[in-house]
């Protein structure tokens, strides 16, 4: 086997619920999630709020057992001291000793991974200059603002050199600089050669950033792929055109061919979701004596593929109880 | 080293909390109260001053082991830092362990300190000093380093409050066993088999107590000193194992 082919995470099947209540009712936290993560990129973790994706991270950092299913790092099962030594890991909105401070709270983590002295200094230096933390090495941890709690946490999870970063939610609470920043951060990860997986609502940076992802809805594994293939591969492309002084016969006209038509005023705002249909359009508003005002072609987002597949999970979830 | 890493950061967190300063200046207060209280007794001085001193020592220990201790693991599991250690590599029982003994060591120097307070009173009082009073201490710090796993133990599965309550109970029958012994030979059948088993199960903390025999001068047989030494730290290996045990099953939510 080719060992540079062997992805970094691999997950099948992977499965969990939790006894909540004092029955102990079962409720599935994760149902069945598989995907690799490759060396080299970065991996885009998306779904709402509760979806199963912290709970899948956290199975992968070996907080919390799984029901069912195998996952590995590293071709190591999970919880392996030998994977976790090679990984890092920043958990949703970090709570650190906030009673060290910046440069204590660092070498402690050094120490967990058997470094020492000079070394740790000097590595202790090169990530608080990385993540611009410089001014405040000397202050506790509980004087920071969110923003700096984040950024002394990716130093955590950066100590130890790690093939595989694992981040969970780290632009959340930030403000757009400090997203940003950590946009920045994990490119620069990237091209030095490292694995980033993380984890995110905000599809916008996940766009930007990812060279894959996977989105996960209700504990399930709705979509996984290539960011572009997955935009390319939805094939409705809206237009929405703005016209001027058309008249109501015209009007008549374009009805049938637009998906969506708002009257506001003089002015009306039409839809158009098929090419054909933009052309005649475009006709009747030339032999109309019409004036077009705007427009502009909608590409599809991440965003849309999203809601779009948050909706079709739930008409399925709705079946599935009716 | 890892667990001496987390030992001393733990023991780090313990000297920047406030509780620890409050319990110890309360205990070096009830020490000199003995010299206030002393006029007001007649005869017995040094006994007084014996059992007041060592009485704070062990009472203000005990305080800091329970609401110190019971922090250790929930408090990290709440306010989930534990996240980032468990996910480095240090296995659970590491991390445990390091919790355990950066308490201990907190426990050690408070007790030093203390007890510099009771040998201050104790010479400018002209009280003469045994060398009984010196096992007496090292008893009382095994009694903390019992008491200190009990709350680990029920600080590993249940929250800091219901931990307090439990490790608070669990000293106070500690203390009573041999009452439960007696007691369960008065009785009969089943009764008698579960009051006997509670007594073989719960500590028997009441065995670390040489205050008698200090305020009497009474000496200790060396024999029986390492019998009490073997008991507790074979009582304290076992409760860190089965904390261990149950820590190593838990899911961090």
């Amino acid at each position: 086997m080719d060992i540079v082919a062997q992805p970094v995470v691999q997950v099948q099947n992977l499965r969990k619920f939790f006894r909540v209540g004092f029955w102990g009712r079962r409720v599935t936290a994760v149902d069945g999630v598989s995907l690799e993560v490759q060396q080299g990129e970065v991996f885009g973790f998306l779904g709402p709020n509760g979806a199963g994706k912290t709970t899948t991270i956290k199975m992968l950092m070996g907080l919390i057992y799984p029901s069912g299913g195998t996952a590995t790092l590293f071709g190591k099962s999970i919880g392996d001291p030998a994977a976790k030594a090679k990984a890092g890991f920043l958990p949703e909105s970090p709570y650190f000793y906030d009673y060290l401070t910046s440069r204590e709270f660092l070498r402690f983590y050094g120490h967990l991974f058997g470094l020492m002295g000079s070394t740790l200094e000097k590595r202790i230096d090169e990530l608080l200059e990385l993540v611009g933390m410089t001014h405040a090495r000397d202050l506790q941890l509980r004087k920071f603002s969110k923003g700096m709690l984040q950024r002394v946490g990716i130093a955590q999870a950066l100590i130890n050199d790690p093939e595989l970063v694992i981040l969970d939610e780290p632009m959340s609470g930030l403000d757009p600089i400090g997203r940003k920043e950590v946009r920045d951060l994990i490119l620069r990860l990237k091209e030095s050669g490292k694995t980033v997986m993380f984890s995110s609502h905000i599809l916008h940076d996940a766009e930007l950033l990812c060279d894959r992802v996977a989105m996960i809805m209700k504990g399930r594994l709705v979509t996984c792929g290539h960011v572009s293939e997955l935009i390319a591969g939805d094939t409705t492309h809206e237009v929405e055109m703005v016209i001027d002084r058309l008249l109501p016969e015209a009007l008549e006209r374009i009805k049938p061919l637009a998906s969506k038509v708002v009257l506001q005023g003089e002015r009306v705002m039409a839809v158009l979701t098929r090419q054909q249909d933009v052309d005649q359009t475009l006709d009747v508003i030339r032999s109309a004596k019409a004036k077009l005002v705007a427009l502009t072609p909608h590409k599809t987002s991440l965003e849309d593929l999203f809601i779009r597949k948050a909706n079709g999970a739930q008409s399925a979830v709705e079946a599935r109880v009716a | 080293m890892k667990v001496f890493s987390i030992a001393f950061n733990t023991f780090r967190e313990n000297l920047r909390d406030k509780l620890l300063y409050n319990l110890l200046i309360f205990a070096l207060l009830m020490i000199g109260s003995s010299l206030i209280l002393m006029r007001l007794t007649l005869g017995e001085f040094h006994r007084l001053i014996l059992d007041i001193g060592l009485g704070s020592i062990n009472f203000f220990g005990v305080l800091i082991a329970i609401f110190v201790g019971i922090g250790l693991v929930s408090k990290e599991i709440e306010k989930k830092t534990i996240y980032t250690i468990v996910s480095k590599p240090v296995a659970r029982f590491q991390f445990l362990l390091g919790k355990y003994l950066g308490l201990s060591l907190t426990l050690v120097i408070n007790t030093a300190i203390m007890t510099a307070g009771l040998l201050a009173v104790l010479y400018f009082q002209d009280v003469p000093i045994h060398s009984v009073l010196f096992k007496a201490l090292g008893m009382i710090m095994l009694e903390f380093m019992v008491v200190t796993a009990v709350a680990l133990l029920f600080s590993t599965f249940s929250s800091a409050t219901l931990s307090a309550i439990f490790t608070l109970a669990i000293y106070v029958i500690g203390h009573l066993t041999p009452d439960l012994k007696a007691f369960g030979q008065k009785m009969e059948g089943f009764g008698q088999t579960v009051l006997e088993g509670m007594y073989y199960v719960l500590p028997n903390l009441e065995r670390f107590n040489l205050k008698g025999h200090v305020t009497h001068q009474m000496d200790v047989p060396a024999g029986d000193l390492l019998m009490i030494a073997a008991y507790g730290m074979a009582y304290t290996a076992f409760l860190l194992m089965l904390a261990s045990v149950i820590f190593q099953r838990r899911d961090f939510r």
